[in-house]
């Protein structure tokens, strides 16, 4: 366990959120076709009320703070706002597509103590990273950015999102974050909108590219994709996520969530003090309240103690303590061994379509794990 | 022996959690946990006290140690700490802009060490065969 890991662990058992993901906006000067957000703004927190919530998340014992959107650049007190969150002593991160950024405004963030930049390429060819931003021009603006970020000191991550349209393209991004001197990390799920609307999951690659992905892990292959083995009990009594434990999330309209992936609403900042959200909303208590061992068919499932399941998926999914299908698929990808729930939906298509034999139903279920991916919740 | 000035650089990320201060150095994002004693020394750092009477208030006080080894223990911890742009020593007292400036001056060089360091691996790469 690195210092991280254990600090996140004193403050699971203290109670204390550890760390907040703030959208500060959800207005955004790109139109990625894959964004889970609306970008109109049906209300943002004003300067002054951002201010007060820095300062009671302070109160509250956040440490890791993370400003997103929406691009972030596109709030005129942005500045402002990063300079209260400096002066309340967090551990600043941002989120940001970064083509607003100039090299006063990196400068700028270097001096207010930002530690970490993460910046959305899709691709590095220009024609398929515009036509997903649907903004002309705009890799070249990220990437000169990104040397301004890097020039300054800043850390720098270039996230990726694997997408049928740029799945082609991942190891040109991760060659040219190593170009640039910046990480780079690859997001193989493109997730619902956070109102529940599914239908851009049709973007997402398809299963025999996600398990090349997954084969491409060097040395780490062998552990990584091997047959899973289940679970010991310290695993089973162990929380799925830090969602609602040590993190939460913070809409611009100052709703509180257990995680942006997670829209289970828990409070708004506007009319409860953030401390009272996080110590005595019910929501957060319920979340708070299920270990893997609560999920009914995940915790007798073999992946139960590798698998990525995302609770906020199972949630939109509409189960909480339910399968998160895309988790399901990411792990069959990963190993080639079905989860509970895919076996279970392969029996029920078994029983209603007639397949025999074990070859056919693996098949089988490689076809349903790509429709399942863009069906509608069930 | 002439005093020791300390004060906490304003560029860090710093939270207690439980009776712990996690502390995070802008200049190299080195990621520090100290203890109950460091912290005390860390949060009395203003600049203006000597780290002297710093030791003797918050650590002798609170601590069955002999005040020589407690002196020696936190110039150790303090010169670690100044290493990694966290906290400013010198021996005459610090104001808050110089805090500040020489917090700076760390962060600008760590950044031009780090790019000097990415243009010898350059130039090694093109080296001949």
């Amino acid at each position: 366990m690195n210092l991280l890991e254990e600090l996140g662990a004193k403050a699971a058992r203290l109670g204390v959120p550890f760390s907040v993901h703030l959208d500060i906006t959800y207005r955004c000067n790109e139109r990625c076709v894959h964004c889970y957000l609306d970008h109109d703004d049906h209300g943002e927190m004003n300067t002054a009320e951002i201010k007060k919530l820095l300062g009671e998340l302070a109160e509250a014992g956040v440490f890791m703070l993370t400003l997103s959107g929406g691009e972030i650049m596109l709030r005129k007190d942005f500045f402002e706002i990063l300079e209260r969150a400096h002066e309340l002593g967090f551990l600043i991160k941002l989120k940001t597509n970064a083509i607003l950024i100039g090299e006063h405004d990196a400068e700028r963030m270097r001096e207010l103590g930002v530690e970490a930049v993460q910046v959305s390429i899709y691709s590095h060819r220009p024609e398929v990273h515009d036509a997903i931003t649907k903004v002309p021009g705009s890799l070249k603006r990220s990437l000169k950015a990104i040397r301004f970020l890097k020039a300054k000191g800043l850390v720098v991550t270039i996230a990726n999102v694997l997408m049928r349209e740029t799945a082609q393209d991942y190891p040109g991004v991760q060659a040219l974050a190593e170009e640039l001197g910046v990480m780079s990390q690859l997001d193989p799920t493109v997730t619902p909108m956070m109102d529940g609307d599914r239908s851009i999951l049709a973007l997402n690659a398809n299963l025999d590219t996600v398990r090349e992905v997954f084969r491409d892990q060097g040395e780490m292959v062998e552990e990584f994709c091997g047959v899973p083995g289940g679970a010991s009990e310290d695993t089973l009594d162990s929380a799925p996520c830090s969602a609602g434990h040590t993190a939460c999330y913070v809409s611009p309209y100052g709703d509180v969530y257990p995680c942006v992936q997670f829209p289970l609403p828990s409070g708004n900042v506007r009319r409860t003090k953030f401390v009272d959200i996080w110590k005595h909303s019910e929501q957060l208590n319920e979340v708070r309240s299920i270990r893997l061992r609560d999920l009914p068919s995940c915790s007798q499932c073999v992946h139960v103690g590798s698998c990525t399941r995302c609770p906020g998926l199972a949630y939109l999914e509409g189960n909480m303590r339910g399968p998160s299908i895309q988790d399901c698929e990411k792990s069959f990808a990963r190993t080639g061994v079905p989860s509970v729930n895919l076996l279970a939906k392969q029996e029920a298509a078994r029983a209603g379509g007639g397949l025999s034999g074990h070859a056919a139903g693996l098949v089988q279920i490689q076809g349903q794990i790509q429709v399942a991916g863009l069906a509608p919740a069930v | 022996m002439s005093a020791i000035y300390v004060a906490r650089s304003k560029s860090v990320a710093a939270r207690m959690l439980g009776d712990q201060m996690m502390i995070m150095s802008a200049k190299d994002s080195t990621l520090f946990d100290l203890n109950d004693t460091a912290s005390a020394i860390w949060q009395a750092a203003d600049g203006q006290t000597p780290l002297e009477e710093i030791v003797e208030r918050e650590v002798c006080a609170n601590f069955e140690v002999k005040p020589e080894e407690a002196m020696e223990d936190a110039k150790a911890f303090v010169h670690e700490l100044a290493g990694h742009g966290i906290m400013v020593v010198s021996d005459r007292p610090i104001s808050e802009a110089e805090a500040q400036a020489k917090m700076r001056i760390n962060v600008e060089e760590s950044a031009k060490a780090e790019e000097s360091v990415k243009a010898q691996d350059g130039k090694k790469s093109e080296g001949p065969k």
